[in-house]
């Protein structure tokens, strides 16, 4: 009920805006204006577009235009070759731009950062050389005199404001619908820290094709419409460089990851640069270009972020610290029973044979074999280097291993994708927490709920059972780039207990933690026990190992090197001589 | 005469087009791949240097005939040659002022924000370059004429008495001067001093500054190189095609696929990588319409990206 509440303003808020578009475009008789406030909505269109793919995942277009362009010719061959309206073009043209994002996103997802950027880059170059090529330089749409409306041709221009403005609000209502499901917050996540991502269960390819594929047809739809109104399509004109700025620019320019920040944009840059051209076009030829540099210019050094954002932080100053109160509540503890006697035997949840992985000629992990038992605290130590870190990776799914197997509860995991092995009942936390800073505590959780349920409300109620669990759920609305170093702990594990793992990885839960904060820690892990969930943990800290895990498995040059129960293994030889060198391992000896 | 010959003749003749293109495209790649390299800002306004480099060359060699006394052949080389320290101070200008603020170890740790920032502003510094050269050099295209680019070297095959390679001698020689500056450069940065800074800084900016390097100097000077750089291939382009201010648009995008073809980060990748873009360039013209040529480029450069994503000569770190 509370997110159908939240929906109700931003709803409000959209119709007005459009409602009041409409009502200026009617009263608007000048032709040039007309024109203007048709281009708006197209391109602020275009730059939800882009928001919705770029704005959300962080992974930069700099190609957007090729959908535009695909919808834009689509449209255009529908009608001079086939004689097919607009009003069945543009649809096409949307079935063609989601097919152009399967095409493109799925060999393009597998490059990140500036690669993506740039491979995006090509895409449109592509293609407008192959159109001109095809001879499509200069299609200008035939006049269909006898049935103007079924061809979407209005001698009334405000009927194409219209239906700007209703693609825009479609538009909208579909980017708020995202922004407020799991998809959203999905895609957030993902922006900021994919392997975080992935390894709390989201199917991160899964959702970037799904972003891409909805951002190439509402591109595609905006490039049909642009050419209905247009009524002549070049390939410069709609795969060119300037229609993927135009695009990013007016996004980011208004506000990136939200849906207002295309719409404000665009209706502060086109008229800008619209009415620039018409007034001084003639005289100065180039001003406009200028003065919308410059522009761009100013609001990225005032407004790196966008407008939209900056009047947020403006109206929304930060809430002084203190008012909400800072006092975490206790851990809600599971009563702590006593450790079950170590030497019972165990049915084992994970069995590794014989794993294996190589970087180049540095050999991380060689010949590991081990078996986990269900319910157990297994310690990994050894010292800096031994392959700790790579061998959780190879377990998770991060890395592919060279050779061996991992059985986890019956299923085989090598080769499967993080977010199968986290669905499977695997949690993971990271050496260094791995956060998602921009989130509050409470969706940073959420995002590793949803692998349990498809449901919202269950994602949240299980996010908040997770976090009442460690202790912070006084701190749930907080944002998570404010937490100290022990809540982002905390954080990352409750958001790893939200997955309902059977066993969870951890991977030095207790650096750079003080020793008051090392014992709350070693309480929720020992809680964690009395649940049956089983913990493999990484950690330097020798003395809290002793007393929190039943067996100890050391690592040396990626070998293992002893098992066994802790008392045993730290007199262990071999051990010593890891740890201190082999001079200290003969003093041992004699002594 | 065979067509088997005709066609090694054709095919030689596209081959060492390519190389002289590939040359000078490899220079101009290199600017943009130092500035890529250290700083990992993406420079959306670097066509344009390469444009104010083709203005500078032209007002210093055509209008102003500053160079008079170096004759009408070494003129234009020589004009070419100066537009690079006259942009390097350009470019120290703008990050003194404008870049630094978007860039540097201040905006390191804002992932993602960082980087919008960085795009939109030399998106804009773009267009106010492109635009801004329109008011001040007029639409007209220009070009720096030398009579050497209507001769040409006659290099005879030895397989075949009747033919023979031709060599436009402004290409050559701006082939040629480009791999000079591209080779002063590659030793400059490997063995100076300045150098070796820019590559602390461009490996790991974090630690550098932790060895006392001055991260935004070294940047600085990287920009301005780059800059400079381009500006230098862009005269040397002047020397034999026309251009007008909008011309940059034509090279940002060989550029940046030269750079990730090369593998972002690595200087000796940028050039290979530009060379590899003119070579494409001028090889499918023998199996593919002109209106094809550009289109091969980014095929390719698809191609390469996808099966390579860390370039020919980039290296894949990624830590989890």
């Amino acid at each position: 009920m509370r997110a159908q509440r939240k929906l109700i303003a931003p709803v409000l808020v959209i119709a007005i805006v459009a409602m009041a578009w409409i009502a200026v475009g009617m009263m608007v008789t000048n032709s040039y204006y007309q024109l203007m406030l048709t281009l708006v909505p197209i391109w602020a269109v275009m730059g939800l577009s882009w928001n919705l793919l770029s704005g959300y995942t962080g992974l930069v277009s700099f190609g957007h235009a090729a959908f535009f362009g695909l919808g834009a010719y689509t449209v255009t061959i529908a009608l001079v070759g086939y004689d097919i309206t607009p009003w069945l073009g543009i649809p096409l043209g949307m079935i063609v731009g989601t097919l152009a994002g399967i095409v493109i996103g799925y060999p393009t997802f597998r490059l990140r950062g500036h690669y993506f950027a740039l491979a995006m880059l090509a895409y449109p170059m592509a293609l407008l050389y192959v159109f001109e090529w095809l001879g499509y330089q200069e299609v200008p749409l035939p006049m269909k005199r006898e049935a103007p409306g079924f061809y979407m041709q209005f001698s009334d221009y405000r009927v194409y404001i219209a239906l700007a403005v209703g693609l825009l609000v479609v538009s909208l209502l579909i980017s708020l619908a995202i922004e407020r499901s799991r998809f959203g917050m999905s895609l957030v996540a993902i922006k900021q820290n994919e392997p975080a991502a992935e390894a709390a269960g989201i199917d991160t390819l899964a959702w970037k094709m799904r972003a891409i594929m909805l951002s190439g047809a509402i591109a595609a739809a905006a490039g049909g419409l642009y050419a209905v109104v247009l009524l002549v399509v070049t390939p410069a004109s709609v795969f060119g460089m300037l229609t993927s700025a135009q695009a990013l620019i007016v996004a980011l320019f208004g506000g990136v990851g939200t849906l207002w920040g295309a719409p404000i944009g665009a209706a502060i840059l086109i008229p800008l640069s619209e009415t620039l051209q018409a007034q001084l076009g003639d005289v100065i030829p180039g001003i406009q270009g200028v003065v919308f540099g410059i522009a761009i210019i100013l609001v990225v050094l005032l407004a790196p972020e966008g407008i939209f954002w900056r009047i947020r932080d403006q109206l929304h100053r930060p809430r002084p610290v203190g008012v909400v109160p800072a006092t975490p509540m206790a851990p809600r503890l599971v009563v702590e029973t006593p450790l079950p006697a170590p030497q019972r035997e165990r049915a084992p949840i994970l069995t590794v044979s014989s794993l294996s992985k190589s970087f180049g000629g540095l050999r991380a992990v060689t010949d590991a074999s081990f078996e986990v038992g269900e319910g157990e605290i297994l310690g990994i130590i050894g010292p800096n280097g031994a392959g700790k870190t790579t061998l959780f990776n190879l377990l998770n799914g991060f890395l592919p291993p060279d050779a061996g197997k991992v059985v986890f509860a019956g299923h085989e995991l090598i080769g499967l994708k993080p977010n199968r092995i986290c669905r499977l009942g695997i949690g993971r936390t990271f050496q260094v927490v791995r956060a998602f800073p921009r989130l509050s505590v409470l969706n940073n959780v959420v995002v590793g709920a949803y692998a349990t349920t498809t449901n919202d409300a269950d994602a949240f109620a299980g996010a908040s059972e997770a976090l009442a669990q460690v202790g912070l759920i006084g701190r749930s609305d907080a944002n998570a780039s404010g937490l100290t170093n022990k809540e982002l702990r905390l954080m990352e594990l409750a958001r790893a207990l939200a997955g309902r793992p059977r066993l969870l990885l951890m991977d030095e839960p207790l650096a750079g933690l003080a020793s008051q904060e090392v014992e709350i820690l070693l309480k929720v892990i020992r809680s964690l026990a009395a649940q049956r969930i089983t913990v493999v943990i990484i950690e330097h800290t020798m003395r809290a190992m002793v007393r929190l895990a039943e067996r100890f498995i050391v690592l040396d040059h990626g070998r293992v090197l002893a098992i066994g129960k802790p008392s045993e293994v730290v007199h262990d030889e071999g051990v010593i001589e890891a740890y201190l060198g082999k001079k200290w391992a003969a003093i041992r000896a004699h002594s | 005469m065979t067509s088997l010959g005709d066609f090694v003749e054709i095919f030689l003749q596209a081959l060492t087009a390519g190389i002289l293109l590939g040359a000078i495209y490899g220079l101009m790649c290199v600017g943009l791949g130092i500035i890529f390299g250290v700083m990992r800002v993406i420079n959306f306004a670097q066509g344009e240097f390469l444009m104010l480099g083709m203005y500078f060359t032209f007002y210093v060699v055509v209008s102003f005939n500053m160079l008079w006394f170096l004759g009408p052949a070494v003129g234009p080389y020589t004009g070419a040659l100066l537009a690079g320290p006259a942009l390097f101070a350009v470019g120290y200008a703008l990050h003194r002022f404008l870049i630094s603020r978007v860039t540097g170890i201040s905006v390191a740790g804002i992932e993602g924000e960082g980087h919008y920032a960085q795009l939109i502003l030399t998106l804009g510094l773009s267009l106010v370059l492109q635009n801004g050269g329109l008011i001040l050099f007029g639409s007209t295209p220009q070009s720096v004429r030398t009579p050497l680019s209507a001769r040409a070297w006659e290099i005879p095959l030895l397989y075949d008495v009747n033919a023979s390679l031709f060599l436009n001698k402004a290409r050559a020689i701006a082939g040629i001067v480009s791999v000079v500056v591209a080779v002063a450069l590659y030793w400059f940065i490997t063995s100076s001093r300045l150098g070796k800074t820019l590559r602390a800084a461009a490996d790991n900016a974090a630690a550098a500054v932790y060895m006392g390097i001055d991260v935004d100097r070294a940047y600085r000077i990287a920009f301005s190189i780059g800059i400079g750089i381009t500006a230098i291939a862009g005269g040397l382009v002047a020397t034999y095609n026309p251009f007008q201010p909008y011309i940059g648009l034509d090279f940002v995008i060989i550029m940046y696929a030269g750079v990730v073809l090369g593998g972002m980060g690595s200087i000796l990748g940028a050039f290979w990588g530009g060379m590899t873009i003119g070579l494409v360039q001028q090889l499918s013209t023998l199996v593919l319409p002109t209106q094809l040529q550009n289109a091969t480029i980014f095929v390719v450069f698809l191609l390469i990206v996808m099966v390579r994503p860390q370039g020919l000569f980039g290296r894949a770190t990624e830590r989890i």
